[in-house]
């Protein structure tokens, strides 16, 4: 789960990081009262979106008059940025953040992730401050400052030093940074982040530390036990159609193809689409149905699935082991008795209950096209598409 | 004698008497699986399905000398129920649960870590669909008729992935040995790589199919494994070709996020590894059988 800037900058705050004076703004007016409060003659007005590289997209203004500030506010709220990170849809923005605009002495990174490798928290840092930090890792990786932290014990205060003075600071800065890089590190462990980044980290001309930008994920795994974090979850940056899937226990991706899929197990979601684009069609949607799934939520994922104005063909792979193909058939059958399907449909099941299964649809007397072998199915998908009928009766 | 379980293998199970641990225990007796008891705290004393409950994994391994547990508590207890299991002593725990925090499975590998190797737990999954050991065994969730006796070694992300695999295969007339889902989180209990040292060593596997997908490193280190160490076969394949960059497609690790991470990156890792690599999920039995073909 990705949360706001303001958001991630509120909760690195409490765990001692050094941020802006900044106020969060719904209204053209609230920002230029919140300038007005927060004082100075330069601001900030940041679109409040869950994306990386709003600058480059208008989504960040500097201003130096409150007409400024109203003029940029109005400007970004109620409307959608496309950032190289949004897609091209891009996402709506509902709120800006006012900040106090500082001047800038030095700027560098600061990232938290997982290293699946070493399967450990390792701090990375570089003194290439607002760059994409996987160009810098390829263009000038020895400016690349990195450790890694043992879980056992946490974060010890040598390591953030280290890299305070691996990154060329000095005096004083060395303490603002350890505090961020200690702040940054127990914010990640308590709050069950995946990825903090801190992009810009800042040296102000005054010398004071400030963490300019900032980014948090967190891990959906363990939101049930955070729910500080889980309220911050902000609906408008998500795809409505992945919302609607996850209340219904399902996992689901909107893609571009005409082809709509439902299949258990995320692997095998992911090839029946692989499979599909072999065969010359392309996937409209990654969906897995879970297990033990029930014939409600199959008949949920179809209305899901065919919500997709773009889809013209559905193809059901199912290989059962927890779930059962029976389960799955009456669910398809239920879903088909409620909205009356006018595209193709094409069901291969396998494994547990595939006798019962595949009776079931046939005594159904509906048209569906069943197969044994997947590529059987992907093949009978990418035909009816080309044919553009729905079995013999179109 | 296949790899990790065998008829022989006494089998506890933790969150014994709940709905699914009471489902796939009876499936597990069914199919072979020498269960010798579980594990429910409050329960202890009880019998369920005429099997003895403890409160604790320690008292469960006193009684019945158990080296292996199925655990079936739900994700947010998975952690301590494998860190309970490892304490007792226990060489095998597969963990079926989908759902595990990933600091949890960062805090249990670093745990284990506290047991010298000779001694340390090994952990199969989260997130998996467990192991099977055709005919002999089963400590997971798969469907076990579809399985038929033979040579070959499954290693699998994914478990519905795995079930195709083995499917694909008997219509060549290729059975299987073990089949292991090692699980779709960022952070397993046993790689690629652990599962194909296993498998090397097995007397009974000939040849093995590794089923990876998007994220992470472990394909590219299994590959390298493969390249230096292995003896026998391994055929490849990596689900996720037309997997959106960023996009989590299901699995907690599923996600392309760095180099490396994508499936034709990592299909290409695996042939200049030497393996053999299917370019779809419908030809995983004939390119084996075409490997074996070529086997003297």
């Amino acid at each position: 789960m990705d949360i706001h800037e303001h958001q991630a900058k509120d909760l690195l705050s409490g765990f001692g990081v050094p941020i802006p004076e900044g106020i969060v703004a719904y209204t053209a007016d609230q920002a230029v009262q919140a300038a007005e409060e927060i004082g100075g003659g330069r601001w900030a007005v940041k679109a409040q979106i869950h994306s990386g590289a709003r600058g480059k997209a208008g989504g960040i203004r500097l201003c130096s008059t409150l007409d400024e500030v109203q003029a940029a506010a109005h400007d970004l709220l109620g409307n959608v940025l496309v950032t190289n990170q949004t897609g091209p849809a891009g996402k709506v923005c509902h709120r800006v953040l006012v900040e106090k605009a500082v001047p800038i002495a030095r700027e560098f990174y600061l990232g938290l992730v997982l290293d699946r490798g070493l399967e450990r928290v390792t701090i990375i840092a570089s003194d290439q401050g607002g760059m994409d930090i996987e160009q810098v890792a390829h263009t000038s990786p020895d400016s690349i400052v990195k450790e890694v932290i043992e879980p056992a014990v946490g974060i010890q205060a040598f390591q953030a030093r280290e890299v305070a003075y691996g990154l060329g600071l000095t005096g004083k800065q060395v303490k603002g940074v350890v505090s961020a890089i200690t702040g940054a590190y127990r914010a990640f462990r308590d709050l069950d982040a995946t990825m903090v980044e801190i992009n810009p980290l800042v040296v102000t001309k005054a010398g004071d530390v400030l963490a300019l930008d900032t980014k948090m994920s967190f891990d959906d795994n363990a939101l049930f036990r955070r729910p500080t974090v889980n309220e911050l979850r902000d609906y408008t940056q998500e795809d409505p159609r992945e919302v609607e899937a996850a209340e219904h226990g399902l996992s689901y991706i909107g893609l571009d193809g005409e082809i709509g899929c439902i299949v258990n197990g995320a692997g095998l979601a992911m090839a029946t689409m692989d499979l599909i684009k072999h065969a010359g069609g392309e996937p409209a949607n990654f969906l897995d149905i879970g297990g033990g799934a029930s014939p409600e939520r199959v008949a949920n994922a179809f209305r899901l699935v065919m919500s997709d104005p773009q889809v013209k063909v559905i193809l059901v792979n199912i290989f059962a082991g927890i779930n059962h193909c029976d389960w799955v058939a009456q669910g398809i059958i239920q879903a088909i008795g409620e909205v009356n399907l006018e595209i193709p449909l094409v069901v291969r099941l396998a494994g547990t209950n595939v006798e019962e299964g595949r009776k079931i649809l046939a005594e159904s007397g509906l048209e569906i096209t069943s197969t044994e072998e997947l590529y059987e199915a992907a093949e009978a998908a990418v035909k009816a598409l080309a044919s553009g009928k729905r079995g013999a009766s179109v | 004698m296949s790899i990790l379980v065998d008829e022989t293998t006494k089998v506890i199970f933790q969150g014994f008497t709940g709905d699914k641990g009471t489902f796939h225990a009876r499936e597990a007796i069914a199919y072979g699986t020498n269960l010798v008891g579980g594990v429910t705290p409050g329960k202890g004393g009880a019998k369920h399905l005429d099997l003895p409950v403890f409160n604790t994994v320690k008292e469960a391994v006193k009684a019945t000398g158990a080296t292996a547990t199925q655990i079936f508590v739900p994700a947010p207890f998975a952690a301590d129920a494998v860190m309970e299991a490892a304490d007792a002593g226990i060489e095998l725990a597969v963990v079926i649960a989908e759902g595990v925090p990933t600091q949890d499975m960062m805090r249990v590998k670093r745990y284990l870590l506290r047991y010298p190797p000779e001694y340390r737990m090994t952990v199969i999954g989260p997130n998996c669909a467990g192991v099977i050991s055709v005919g002999k065994a089963m400590l997971g969730i798969m469907p076990g008729h579809i399985y038929t006796p033979g040579r070959i070694g499954i290693v699998a992300r994914s478990g519905t992935l795995g079930y195709e695999a083995a499917a694909q295969m008997a219509k060549y007339g290729l059975g299987v040995s073990t089949s292991a889902g090692i699980g779709g989180d960022p952070i397993n209990g046993s790689s690629f790589l652990d599962m194909l040292k296993l498998f090397e060593k097995d007397d009974e596997t000939d040849a093995v199919m590794m089923i990876g997908e998007i994220g992470g490193p472990q394909e590219a280190q299994a590959a390298a494994f493969v390249r230096d160490h292995m003896s026998k076969p391994v055929v490849g394949f990596v689900a996720g070709l037309t997997a959106p960059p960023g996009r989590r497609m299901g699995h907690a690790g599923a996600i392309v996020s760095a180099f490396g991470d994508t499936a034709a990156e990592k299909s290409e890792i695996m042939r200049q590894a030497g393996m053999t690599v299917a370019t779809n999920p419908a030809e995983l039995g004939e390119v084996m059988a075409s490997v074996m073909a070529q086997k003297v």
